[in-house]
């Protein structure tokens, strides 16, 4: 709604001197029985009516967001000489993935006022509204910080090239460990660290073939999925071992 | 080369699960034990989702024992009556285990319950097993020791709802293989085994079974009483991961035909000493894990409000 908000406001500008053109090198990532990991490449152009004539330094901000899902963190504390999780925060709004590049740091292309309305950075984009615990602080940092480790949060300064005021592009690699769904890309433009324009993009991350097949049935169709798996199991043990027994003769 | 694992949702080596599953079955092959309680924590060590590992893994053991059990039927090795007393217990167990799991789940403790399990039952057995073969061996270099004798009658006589198991030669109540039944169903759906290194002293010291039956009895419960914890994974958790389950089967196959030869080769007290001592190791790090301060604090579980 923010954004949207953000959206209206950036297009409402009199005359909109310069505007984003966009382009992605792919606009679907297919999660098959080999999925490694992926990259993605967004390049574009700035269009403008004339020559560059606007004053103040010009950011591109690049984030890519997959879809939202509750979690919980956990905390561990020692009990009885053993390490067992004890406190527990909810954090509401988590996306699964959520990278942001910029072309520069990105408190020198964007006010904090603007990341607070458009919760661009890191700490804006993942928060705990119902988290009641004195230190939620300190979970929504842990959890950046593992989902960091498993690159599915990234922080990416001077990751976006900028040549001559007019191209841009970057590089997003994707982890093997991503969540289903729809991926937002939103590029933001910003002149004298405020908003001139924004573009908005989807990107379709997809179990496909087999193991779309597959998760179907274990989630639609669990009975006759656990009678599948007992089946195949047997009849690949039963397999293997004559295949086994046939190779020593 | 990388394989995504549709359930599991990570991606792993597909090597590595052929690898870990052959060494498993080199080792289950060797000391003829079911190998659950080796790969169950291997898989933790790996980075699968404990819930995930646990159910696949009694996946597993339904494959990996229904060639076994085919074998002990031909042989008459199978006390079809005491299976079935075992088993219904077994039925019982798993669905109680079940429930304490998905209980525990929502609390976020459930990795927490299967890793003390393990410590505790894989200590126990470790020991045992241990101080047994190193007696064993010290008995073996005396040639005079004097083997210690099985007490014939012990309190599981005397209790009602006797029954007669023509094929083990037993006259004996129905209720302590209900209670052994019931414990390795719990076990099953907590730590995926099969719980036949629970099942077979219990059948041979507890209940005085003959040892020749011992092995096909245990296996055909474990047959049924892991499918069924396996269906209840599937349809309450959806944590099966077929395809992890067939790559570790395939590499287990394999394995447990070449432990079996080398096995033939090697003294038994010998052997059962490098069990114990690797059951040990086991046990060993999962304590351990337990017990130093881990390096990340924190950790992530699936949301919701369970």
């Amino acid at each position: 709604m923010i954004r949207l908000v953000a959206l209206l406001l950036s297009l409402a500008l009199p005359a909109k001197a310069e505007e984003i053109v966009l382009g992605l090198s792919k606009d679907e990532v297919a999660i098959t029985a080999t999925f490694d990991g992926s990259e993605i490449l967004i390049f574009g152009a700035i269009k403008r009516d004339g020559p560059v004539e606007v004053p103040g330094d010009l950011g591109v901000i690049v984030t890519i967001a997959g879809p939202d899902e509750p979690v919980t963190v956990r905390k561990k504390d020692r009990r009885l000489g053993i390490w067992v999780n004890t406190e527990s925060v909810e954090v509401d709004v988590a996306p699964t993935f959520y990278a942001v590049a910029t072309n520069r740091p990105l408190d020198e292309i964007l006010t904090p006022a603007e990341d607070l309305n458009t919760r661009i950075s890191m700490q804006r984009a993942i928060r705990s509204i119902g988290a009641t615990a004195d230190n939620a602080q300190s979970f929504t940092e842990a959890l950046i910080r593992i989902r960091g480790s498993q690159g599915l949060y990234q922080t990416i300064p001077e990751g976006v090239s900028v040549a001559e005021e007019a191209l841009f592009r970057v590089l997003i690699p994707l982890p093997a460990n991503l969540t289903e769904g729809d991926y937002v890309a939103e590029i933001y433009l910003t002149r004298d660290k405020q908003i001139i324009d924004l573009y908005t993009t989807t990107i379709a991350v997809k179990k496909v073939g087999l193991e779309r097949w597959l998760y179907n049935l274990a989630h639609e169709n669990p009975f006759l999925y656990g009678l599948m798996s007992l089946s195949i199991a047997i009849a690949a043990g039963w397999g293997a071992s004559a295949a086994f027994s046939a190779f020593r003769r | 080369m990388q394989i995504y694992l549709p359930i599991a949702e990570v991606s792993v080596n597909i090597f590595l699960l052929l690898g870990l599953g052959g060494i498993v079955g080199v080792l289950s092959g060797m000391f003829g034990v079911g190998g659950g309680f080796l790969m169950t924590p291997l898989l933790f060590f790996i980075g699968i989702p404990p819930a995930v590992a646990v159910a696949t893994e009694a996946n597993q053991i339904v494959a990996s024992s229904f060639s076994g059990v085919l074998a002990h039927l031909k042989r008459k090795t199978v006390d079809l009556r005491m299976g079935t007393v075992l088993l219904i217990g077994g039925l019982v167990g798993s669905g109680l285990g079940i429930t304490l799991f998905n209980y525990l789940k929502a609390l976020g403790q459930v990795e927490l319950l299967v890793q003390l399990c393990y410590v505790v039952f894989l200590g126990m057995i470790g020991s045992m097993m241990f101080i047994e073969s190193l007696n064993a061996i010290r008995r073996a270099s005396k040639p005079g020791g004097s083997v210690p004798k099985r007490r014939k009658h012990n309190w599981v006589h005397n209790l009602p709802f006797k029954m007669k198991f023509r094929v083990s030669g037993l006259y004996i109540s129905v209720i302590p293989p209900l209670m052994v039944g019931v414990l390795v169903g719990v076990l099953a759906a907590i730590m995926g085994v099969g719980g036949g290194f629970i099942m077979v002293p219990a059948m041979i010291y507890l209940l005085g079974m003959p040892t020749k039956v011992v092995v096909g009895t245990s296996l055909f419960q474990i047959i049924f009483v892991t499918a069924f914890t396996t269906m209840l994974h599937a349809t309450t958790n959806f944590t099966v991961d077929v395809v992890l389950a067939v790559l570790l089967l395939v590499g287990g196959v394999i394995g447990a035909q070449i432990g079996t030869r080398i096995g033939v080769k090697m003294k038994a007290e010998q052997l059962r000493i490098w069990l114990a001592i690797m059951v040990l190791a086991v046990c060993g790090k999962l304590a351990f894990d337990l017990l130093v301060m881990p390096n990340e604090l924190y950790s992530l579980g699936t949301g919701g409000h369970s």
